[in-house]
């Protein structure tokens, strides 16, 4: 035992201090860098850790869809796929290159040069396509190929209602019309949250929402889109037989302010806006003043009849339908020797209607004309809405106020024409307009005595029978009043003798009034040109397709009408 | 005391097993509703697509061309369009 023992080495100390040593000094490296780790890197690798299993997702907001009155989509915002490519990534065969190639619609020499430049890490090779084509392309499983969703603004009413309701620009703003005034209510807001996912990709865990997205709001216009399509067919032939500059054109509601059609001629398509001329996008109906003419005569009857300076059966001298004042003589284009108020309107008379003018006090028109809502823009919300020219009456001087009491140097827009004649559409309220469907009735502001409103009513009504300046604004089945305008265009600081604005304002049925329509033609070059016989028929075809529509009762016989001839129509402003 | 320490620790296995189980649940709740949410934002994206075709469909250009074109529709001469009255239905008592 002892030699067993005697025979072992006998190994020094040292060497088991040592290991001992070398293993306590590992212990202690694990231990300091365990503290290191924890202690002061701890946030640093806690990010990191994270960075592997939790993302921060965009969640994407759609813009709110425009509908009509009757709920029918004007705008509506749907997703398309944007396919793009990694060029040094992508191998192609010649079978998926040519299936690839048709998917998106382009040529395969087209392809291959965009696919050509392996030095750029991102290619467009087709934007916004439709999401059968993008799925069709994902299947194929290329390396390379990636997509990701866009939403793209469609319009399905195209022209027909591209004035009121605009459109959008790439960044999904709003750039023109409906679609920038309400910019703030239909642009949605697109949010983020950071979720955790797991190995599959599948979200395991909300972390946080970091800003929760809004989707625009819906909105809900007053238009009502077959009026819309009714008006603008109307307009365009219009402009198109009269061989006019433009036109434009609206129908209002007369119990609730609504505008249920406005369009204008000419129009574009917004779905495909390559190559469009600022002629094309002017809404002219809200953003143009122009001078009226005549249709502003009945606001001078009707405040000579409020003030009580004149009746209806007031006769005025008319001699030789002429009148000189300051070099300048106001003529008529039915000269006789006399009228009275009411044929002021019904024979469209200047001389007669610079005379009512001429014995009103300046102030009391000026106010008047305020009170119409002349001179300030109404309170649509659209963008670039005119507010026309009023001059301060202090500034008037007596040809001028001759002038403007049959609609010369003063200029409205027609929406503000149109939006006056509902003075005389009710019994005198000047009601607010509005571009937004309404829930119930409105009340405007009192402008007329219901005595007066209808005394000038009455006379609007002779204005479209036999013997008036407008018949062919009649319309079969219902009983209608309006007023024709034939005015000279301003250029170059005078009026040009060929150049014409031809109008109609008017509504129906008079024994209870529902619509007013207003109808602007801007220099017809057909030959005609007086209100009553370019502007007068737009207005009968609308009215009598939106009575028609609106099932409003009949208040005429359902007889064919008689047309009158060509010299009857005359009248000049 | 062992009895009781062999009791907890039997009540702290089943406490950590009902976490993790509850936790599994949640997350597969989760990962549901994610998916019935991506579902409703397809539908509604499918529904705005719907729309847009129903829209596109009833262009009342194109109605008005079919019922005049393929179905030779017109509206009718005034001379014989009858009015009828509701109140023949319906007499008014006063």
């Amino acid at each position: 035992m002892s030699a067993a023992t005697q025979g072992l080495v006998r190994l020094p100390v040292w060497r088991a201090r040592f290991v001992m040593a070398a293993l306590l000094a590992a212990f202690a490296l694990l231990a300091g860098r365990s503290v290191y780790l924890q202690a002061m890197r701890t946030d640093f690798l806690q990010e990191k850790g994270e960075a592997r299993y939790a993302r921060v997702l965009e969640v994407p907001a759609t813009r709110g869809t425009i509908f009509d009155r009757n709920g029918e989509a004007l705008a509506v915002s749907t997703p398309v796929k944007s396919v793009w490519a990694i060029p040094a990534d992508v191998e192609l065969n010649a079978a998926h290159e040519r299936k690839l190639a048709e998917l998106l619609g382009l040529t395969r020499k087209e392809l291959h040069r965009k696919l050509s430049d392996t030095s750029r890490d991102f290619v467009y090779l087709k934007r916004q396509l439709a999401p059968e084509a993008a799925d069709a392309i994902a299947s194929l499983g290329l390396n390379g190929i990636h997509s990701h969703r866009e939403f793209r603004r469609y319009y399905p009413g195209g022209e027909v209602t591209a004035h009121v309701v605009g459109f959008t620009g790439v960044e999904d703003a709003g750039q023109e019309g409906v679609e920038l005034a309400f910019q703030s209510t239909l642009g949605g807001r697109p949010g983020s949250r950071r979720v955790i996912k797991d190995r599959l990709g599948r979200i395991v865990e909300d972390v946080q929402s970091i800003r929760a997205a809004q989707d625009g709001a819906e909105l809900r216009l007053s238009l009502d889109s077959k009026l819309q399509n009714i008006a603008y067919r109307a307009l365009k032939d219009a402009v198109e037989q009269h061989r006019a500059k433009a036109g434009a054109i609206v129908a209002i509601d007369v119990r609730t302010g609504e505008i249920l059609a406005l369009a204008n001629a000419p129009s574009y398509n917004p779905n495909s806006r390559t190559g469009l001329s600022g002629a094309q996008l002017r809404n002219r109906v809200i953003t143009d003043a122009f001078e009226p003419g005549s249709t502003l005569k009945p606001f001078t009857v009707a405040l000579a009849l409020e003030t009580g300076k004149a009746s209806a059966s007031t006769v005025f001298e008319t001699p030789q339908g002429r009148m000189t004042m300051a070099n300048y003589t106001i003529r008529d284009s039915h000269p006789a020797k006399a009228v009275t108020v009411a044929q002021v309107i019904q024979k469209s008379s200047n001389v007669g209607a610079a005379k009512l003018a001429l014995s009103l006090p300046r102030e009391t028109m000026w106010d008047h004309f305020r009170r119409i809502g002349f001179g300030a823009a109404p309170e649509l919300g659209f963008p670039g809405a005119a507010t026309g020219k009023l001059r301060h009456h202090r500034t008037w001087r007596p040809i001028e106020q001759a002038t403007m009491g049959y609609g010369h140097g003063i200029s409205v827009s027609l929406l503000q024409l149109a939006r006056a004649y509902t003075v005389f559409a009710t019994d005198g309220e000047l009601l607010p307009v509005t571009l937004v469907k309404q829930e119930s009735v409105v009340s405007g502001d009192k402008v007329l005595s219901a005595q007066t409103a209808r005394a000038v009513r009455a006379m609007l009504e002779m204005a479209v029978q036999s013997g008036g300046t407008g018949p062919r604004a009649r319309v079969v089945g219902w009983r209608v009043a309006g007023k024709t305008g034939t005015a000279h265009k301003q250029e170059n600081g005078g009026y040009a003798a060929d150049k014409y604005l031809s109008s109609f304002v008017g509504f129906a049925p008079v024994s209870a009034p529902r619509l007013i329509v207003a109808v602007m033609i801007d220099e017809p070059a057909g030959g005609q040109y007086y209100g009553g016989a370019v502007a007068a028929p737009v207005f009968a075809q609308v009215m009598q397709g939106a009575l028609r529509m609106l099932n409003v009762p009949h208040d005429a016989p359902l007889e064919p009408l008689e047309m009158p001839s060509e010299a009857e129509l005359r009248e000049s402003t | 005391m062992a009895k009781l320490n062999l009791l907890l620790l039997a009540v702290l296995v089943t406490c950590a097993i009902g976490l993790v189980t509850s936790q599994h649940r949640a997350r597969k709740l989760f990962s549901d509703l994610e998916r019935e949410l991506d579902r409703a934002r397809e539908l509604d994206i499918e529904h705005g697509r719907l729309q847009l075709e129903a829209s596109t469909w009833g262009l009342h250009p194109r109605v008005e061309k079919i019922a005049t074109g393929q179905l030779g529709m017109r509206a009718p001469d005034p001379r014989r369009v009858r009015v009828v009255s509701s109140r023949v239905v319906q007499p008014r008592t006063r």
